[in-house]
């Protein structure tokens, strides 16, 4: 037999799990995303120091284990005097992670842009900022947008880790209502199902998002 | 006075020796035709005018100004040389009137009102002020490169460079273009074009340069050069476009 309603005297712990895990996706997507749009522009138009910086940095964290990047940051760094709290390690291991997978989604929107295009700007007398900003950017995430946010999705879903240094998120919330009550089943479906709703809650707000800076494909 | 002067320029690509020594002198108000097989040069010199592609020797001036890659350089240069493309480069996310905004507000400062007002009457002379409000992927191609002069035009260059513009049209619309050009032309904005429009060069150009192996192989007033070619390149090269 099944028993959902043993969890309903744990709602809040499961509420405030939820808040934590979209605070924290909130966030992350937000700064991840900066993040890699800065280390794309280096590496597509920055100098050969800077493009390698920015290469060690994307091929370090695509080629490790996420749940080895926190626990890193939360019980490495303190040996060289950084004590994080769960909360701030897992913000910036979620961001560095998020920042380099979209470096690469991102700068593959950037060369998709035309030489044409930058040296339109350039002849109309547009410095280098400008045109990134006015000319290069929504054209260039346009390209990449659906490849960008499957991957903000990711990194949300894959938050789950950060349970692992106690961070009371959803996944933590799970863990702690079955060890209580033993209702495994129903917790981690309830669980799910929180994660899926917030997946599909993030989707929306990305296609909101893309349908206004990218209207120019549709209207008319 | 000269306009733009070139004085000995030369340009390689690595090995390939590209511009062997370039003299040329245009005055204001001048519509110069520059003609030549594919390879000649001739976009290439017409990129170095406005400092997109480094010269290696000799010297370039524009409104006596000394032309040069250098991004700050580039960008006062722009001020006073326009240019437009083959594939008309409009910015896709901007709607037309905004293409044409976007440099006199973030460039030349001006306010928004006075942008908007510069942008309508540009519009306006390339016949296409009813479509200000339009996204370029609406407009034929023959419409986007009106657009792309009136862009040019807003920034009120004193030359206008002119690369190929009606290469990459269905043939049906470069008359529209050319249209536009000789309305220019006779309102006597000075134009430098690469071209391969035969009769435009004859009827609306004032001079003719024939480039040929990265030189100036031949000039001269257009009707005369093109009629009555001296070197036997510029013949066989009128043989094969007419």
């Amino acid at each position: 037999m099944l028993y959902f309603s043993d969890l309903l005297q744990y709602s809040d712990v499961f509420l405030s799990a939820l808040k934590t895990t979209v605070e924290l996706t909130v966030l992350t997507t937000i700064l991840g995303v900066v993040l890699g749009t800065v280390c794309a522009t280096v590496r597509q138009y920055g100098n050969r120091a800077g493009q390698r910086v920015v290469s060690v940095y994307v091929e370090l964290i695509r080629n490790t284990p996420f749940i080895v990047q926190l626990f890193f940051i939360f019980f490495g760094l303190p040996a060289i005097g950084m004590m994080l709290s769960p909360w701030e390690a897992s913000m910036i291991a979620l961001t560095i992670n998020l920042g380099a997978y979209s470096t690469e989604i991102i700068r593959a929107g950037l060369a998709s842009i035309s030489k044409g295009q930058i040296e339109a700007a350039k002849v109309l007398g547009l410095n280098f900022r400008q045109t990134l900003t006015r000319v290069i950017f929504i054209p260039a995430f346009e390209k990449i947008y659906p490849a960008l946010t499957s991957q903000c999705i990711i990194v949300m879903l894959g938050s789950a880790v950060i349970s692992q240094i106690s961070v009371q998120d959803l996944t933590y919330a799970a863990n702690l209502v079955q060890s209580r009550n033993f209702r495994a089943f129903e917790s981690y479906l309830v669980t799910a199902l929180l994660y899926l709703g917030l997946s599909i809650l993030l989707r929306f707000a990305f296609n909101a998002l893309g349908k206004r800076l990218f209207a120019y494909r549709t209207s008319n | 006075m000269s306009l733009v002067n070139l004085h000995q320029v030369h340009k390689y690509y690595g090995d390939h020796h590209v511009l062997k020594g370039i003299d040329l002198d245009i005055k204001a108000g001048e519509v110069v035709s520059i003609i030549g097989k594919s390879g000649s040069g001739k976009s290439t010199l017409l990129r170095c005018i406005n400092g997109l592609e480094q010269y290696q020797e000799g010297g370039i001036t524009v409104d006596g100004k000394e032309v040069t890659t250098e991004d700050i350089q580039v960008r006062r240069l722009a001020l006073s040389v326009g240019m437009i493309f083959q594939n008309f480069n409009l910015f896709p996310h901007m709607t037309v009137g905004e293409n044409v905004m976007l440099a006199p507000t973030i460039v030349l400062k001006k306010s928004k009102a006075e942008a908007e007002a510069t942008a309508r009457a540009m519009l306006e002379k390339v016949g296409l002020a009813e479509k200000f409000d339009s996204f370029p992927e609406k407009l034929s191609g023959g419409q986007q490169q009106r657009v792309a002069i009136a862009r040019a035009l807003a920034m009120s260059p004193k030359v206008l460079l002119c690369d190929e513009i009606t290469s990459a049209l269905d043939p049906e619309l470069v008359g529209e273009v050319l249209k536009v050009l000789e309305q220019l032309a006779k309102e006597g904005i000075t134009l430098v074009l690469v071209t391969h429009e035969m009769n435009f060069a004859r009827d609306v150009g004032s001079r003719v340069v024939f480039m040929h192996q990265g030189k100036v192989w031949e000039q001269g007033d257009s009707k005369t050069i093109l009629s009555n070619p001296q070197t036997d390149e510029l013949k066989q090269f009128m043989g094969a476009v007419l």
